[in-house]
């Protein structure tokens, strides 16, 4: 393995502010943080898709994908983050190496492609992902990066993450640390405000961010760098001069967050958008941290003031469709964290949870369902489709909340089904967004369709009555 | 006709083109009870199935061999193994169909000699399904050519000579660029002369978006491994698209059924001679159905030629869906501006226009502006272009990810025909410019001329005279003065 990447892995594995690291020995961290894939029944994206889930919502920057025509051509513009600016991010570049490439190396078609990205499309930087077959023959793209960067004058990236380096979410991590060696700390911003936070994994998935952006405006807080939806090269770059920084469930970009603590003092914590209780936690931790590095202390009242507000009027909203709601089951099959973040609004609506997935799940959100959801939670760690599919058809959930993957064995055992995942559609986030979920699930589940899918055709009923 | 070009470019922007281990694992998906898998890294697999989940809103069924950095340096053999004993320990499968990446390629596995060690060790356990494997490296062609090596793989593996021949059983061959619709649409015309269609890949079964009566981990609906047996016992082969020369020969090759080639099914005259050919075939006429849609279609063509008659069209596709497209274009007059396309093909010659490239979708913007497209035909990828263009996407191929239906749509038989035509007409009727008053404006000699100058200056205008003189403006009615 290229060094520069089996160091960088150890680097991540060994995360000091990962929970799930804590209680390991030094042989187990080494190990990583991930189980061992089992072929013929493994799911879920290569380290390259995580490095650019993590990365292409950084909007004005070129993504070059280095590789042959699979790794872009049959995966760009395919998620829903949002920009409010430049497109670019959302046009896809790719060398699409042929043969002669890999007998010969395709570095020179790499430099030659960066240039042409220049001249063409003049972005701030181009961001250059390696990929296991260019890896696999030497490319160096670390060198045609620097020898670039030199030549155009202009940032161009290494993202050394090749698919089979490991799993999605250390794809994620190695994307954080290109930002942390590569492009942070590179540029000065126009001006400081004590008010001036990050935030860190977030990726405006279906605009979300602008579900929350009005609260901070309200408050004066302002988001000097979002990294990475919606983000701006420059905002990245400049990101070191924060005040405080939040990170964004999922843990997806945790270095990025500790190594910012480390090197220019910007303290961090966890929080979430998702649920009610959870956005008001975070509007608070916020303020914590902003009055705590300087900022005036009224900020705490203000923010108190705006959550109270913003509380009772989702309650409020939420609580206009308990009557169509309550009692009805909800099965919420998702990626660990985001699930305990959602539960306390959906009992606001008086929906019931019956089960959860826990398998990216750390023992502390384990304990935090079991909080929510009273000691008989059903937390599923690994349900085959099969089993979902029986769970479902038996009515034992009335809805199941799950990600794109698992869509097709709720609908196809007739049962109403809401995406939560990245290629969702709709913003969950904050106030609104808890509002709009139910609003979503009351839709599901009244939509008069159901009782026409399942009505068998009438010559079937008179078969089984014969 | 035309000329085919590769791009100079280094860098492919907004690529066109997907990859050759995806288009064949599109094919195993048309073999009943089957399991895919890519040999490579699970990403090359995860973003295939995102892709023809997107495209047909369907769970997908399709394997890794979850190759890392250390299993592909020492090869892939003990993946595979594993896979192929955990694919059976699910799932049961009756076939497991392995596609390679750019990834195992470059290392160079020799994954056939892995198949003959696997099955000599592992006889009993995996008795019930079968193997079959296809070499497809990403850095090598595209999803068609995927397609249609996939095909060949299977005749290769199944097909063989049969004591008895079935005088009413047809082979189907569908290329890469038929939907389940079209699939069934062929199907019943064969069917309409008599004779038993037995369609490979048959992803009109599998990929229809029906509702089962139960999950299953596999394809459910398609070619059964004992249809894949019959391929010999067939009276003739048919196949759709070039790309499916090598298959339909290689049937012949081995068990003696004779085939022939359409490069087409979309157009009348193509559906003429397909008709013409089945009646050969069967002995019987055309059946009257298929003389009253051949009748509906001329009258379409005869309503939509006003409205697609002369327009610019730009298409990009892969050949065979382009070679379609085109030539149907033409027949109804209208000029192909931009052809762009994905790997190289016998068809891309007869496309009609002066040159077809090898290119991506920022290929086809450019030449669709220089050439002053008012429709771009491609799939989902090309709805950016369309914007920045202001020119409106007629939507074909895979991926369609932002349109519902696409494993419903027609394009091939008299019907498909129509529907095709009366989606590009209804497409620019919909954008029909509305006149105003500015849309014919008089140059300014004729301006000149009515000014009543013209006589005290040369006659042209050309020895710069008229630039003193001022066109009468005529002062409007001043309204409810």
């Amino acid at each position: 393995m290229d060094a520069r990447v089996s160091a960088k892995i150890q680097d991540v594995f060994e995360e000091p502010a990962c929970e799930h690291n804590q209680n390991k020995s030094a042989k187990e961290k080494k190990k990583g943080c991930t189980k061992q894939l089992s072929p013929g029944a493994a799911a879920g994206g290569c380290a390259f898709d995580g490095a650019k889930v993590a990365l292409q919502p950084i909007v004005d920057v070129a993504h070059l994908v280095h590789g042959p025509i699979a790794c872009e051509g049959n995966s760009w513009d395919n998620r829903n983050s949002s920009s409010s600016t430049s497109q670019l991010y959302r046009t896809g570049f790719t060398t699409d190496i042929n043969e002669l490439d890999v007998i010969y190396g395709g570095e020179k078609r790499l430099f030659r492609s960066v240039k042409e990205i220049i001249e063409k499309y003049d972005p701030p930087a181009v961001f250059v992902y390696q990929t296991c077959v260019t890896a696999l023959i030497g490319d160096d793209i670390e060198a045609v990066c620097k020898r670039a960067t030199e030549k155009f004058g202009k940032p161009v990236i290494p993202v050394n993450a090749p698919g089979f380096v490991g799993p999605k979410n250390l794809g994620n991590k190695l994307g954080a640390e290109a930002l942390l060696d590569y492009v942070i700390g590179t540029e000065e911003p126009d001006f400081v405000t004590p008010y001036d936070i990050n935030i860190i994994g977030e990726y405006n998935l279906a605009g979300e961010l602008w579900q929350i952006k009005p609260l901070l405006d309200a408050l004066g807080v302002r988001i000097l760098s979002c990294i990475s939806g919606d983000g701006r090269y420059r905002e990245v770059a400049y990101s070191h001069r924060a005040k405080a920084a939040m990170m964004v469930c999922s843990k997806s970009m945790i270095n990025i967050a500790r190594k910012m603590e480390e090197r220019y003092d910007i303290p961090f914590f966890e929080g979430s958008f998702y649920g009610i209780g959870d956005m008001s936690e975070t509007l608070r931790e916020i303020a914590r941290l902003l009055v705590q590095k300087g900022a005036p202390e009224e900020l705490k009242a203000r923010t108190e003031a705006l959550i109270a507000v913003e509380e009772k009027r989702a309650f409020e909203r939420i609580a206009a469709y308990r009557p169509r709601l309550e009692g009805k089951k909800v099965l919420l099959i998702t990626g660990g964290v985001k699930s305990w973040s959602v539960v306390a609004a959906l009992q606001e609506a008086g929906l019931e949870i019956v089960g959860t997935s826990v398998k990216k799940s750390t023992k502390e959100d384990k304990e935090k369902i079991k909080e929510l959801m009273g000691q008989d939670a059903h937390m599923i760690d690994d349900m085959t489709p099969r089993e979902m599919y029986a769970m479902l058809k038996d009515a034992k959930a009335d809805i199941m909340l799950s990600g794109g993957r698992s869509q097709f064995i709720a609908l196809k055992a007739k049962m109403p089904w809401l995406d939560i995942n990245q290629e969702r559609h709709h913003a969950y986030a904050g106030y609104e967004g808890m509002v709009d979920l139910v609003r979503e699930i009351d839709k599901a589940l009244h939509n008069p369709i159901w009782e026409q899918v399942r009505k068998p055709a009438p010559w079937d009923i008179a078969v089984d009555a014969a | 006709m035309a000329t085919v070009v590769d791009s100079k470019k280094a860098c492919t922007v907004n690529p066109l083109k997907m990859s050759q281990p995806l288009g064949a694992c599109y094919a195993f998906m048309g073999l009943d009870n089957c399991m895919p898998m890519m040999h490579g890294s699970q990403g090359c697999t995860s973003f295939g199935l995102v892709l023809l989940v997107r495209h047909f809103k369907e769970a997908i069924p399709m394997q890794t061999t979850a190759m890392n950095e250390v299993s592909t340096i020492l090869g892939g053999l003990e993946n595979i193994e594993q896979a192929i004993l955990n694919i059976k320990k699910r799932a049961n499968p009756s076939l497991i169909a392995i596609a390679s990446t750019g990834l195992t390629e470059t290392k160079g596995d020799d994954v056939d000699g892995y198949l003959n060690l696997i099955r000599a060790k592992h006889g009993e356990t995996l008795a019930g399904t079968d193997i079959v494997y296809v070499s497809t490296p990403d850095y090598v062609g595209a999803f068609e050519d995927g397609w249609g090596k996939a095909v060949l793989a299977v005749v290769d593996a199944f097909a063989q000579p049969c004591e008895v021949r079935d005088d009413h059983l047809v082979n189907l061959l569908p290329g890469a660029h038929l939907t389940p619709a079209d699939i069934d649409e062929l199907r019943e015309m064969i069917e309409a002369f008599g004779l038993q269609a037995r369609v490979m890949p048959d992803i009109s079964g599998s990929m229809d978006g029906h509702i089962p009566e139960n999950f299953t981990p596999t394809t459910l609906g398609g070619t059964t491994p004992d249809a894949l047996r019959q391929l010999g016992a067939a009276k003739a082969t048919l196949a759709v698209g070039a790309r499916m020369d090598a298959a339909a020969a290689a049937i012949e090759e081995r068990c003696g059924v004779p085939f022939r080639v359409f490069d087409r099914l979309t157009g009348l005259s193509a559906v003429d001679d397909f008709l013409q050919h089945l009646s050969a075939l069967s002995g019987r006429p055309v059946p009257h159905k298929y003389r009253r849609q051949r009748s509906q279609l001329q009258d379409v063509m005869l309503d939509a030629h006003f409205w697609v008659g002369s327009k610019n069209m730009a298409f990009a596709a892969e050949p065979d869906l382009l070679y379609a497209l085109t030539t149907t274009a033409t027949e109804m007059g209208a000029h192909v501006v931009a052809a762009v396309t994905t790997t190289h093909s016998r068809v891309l010659e007869d496309v009609p226009c002066a040159e077809v490239l090898m290119g991506d979708l920022e290929d086809l913007e450019i030449r669709a502006k220089a050439g002053g497209a008012q429709l771009l035909i491609t799939h989902s990828h090309g709805r950016q272009a369309a914007e920045r263009l202001g020119v409106p996407l007629a939507r074909v191929g895979i991926p369609m990810f932002d349109r519902l239906g696409a494993a419903h749509m027609l394009m091939v038989g008299y019907r498909g025909t129509r529907e095709l035509i009366n989606g590009w007409a209804n497409t620019f009727l919909a954008d029909e410019h509305q006149n105003t008053p500015q849309d014919w404006p008089l140059p300014e000699e004729s301006r000149r001329a009515a000014s009543g100058a013209e006589a005290a200056s040369c006659s042209t205008g050309g020895c710069g005279c008229s630039s003193s003189i001022p066109a009468v403006d005529v002062v409007p009615d001043a309204v409810g003065a």
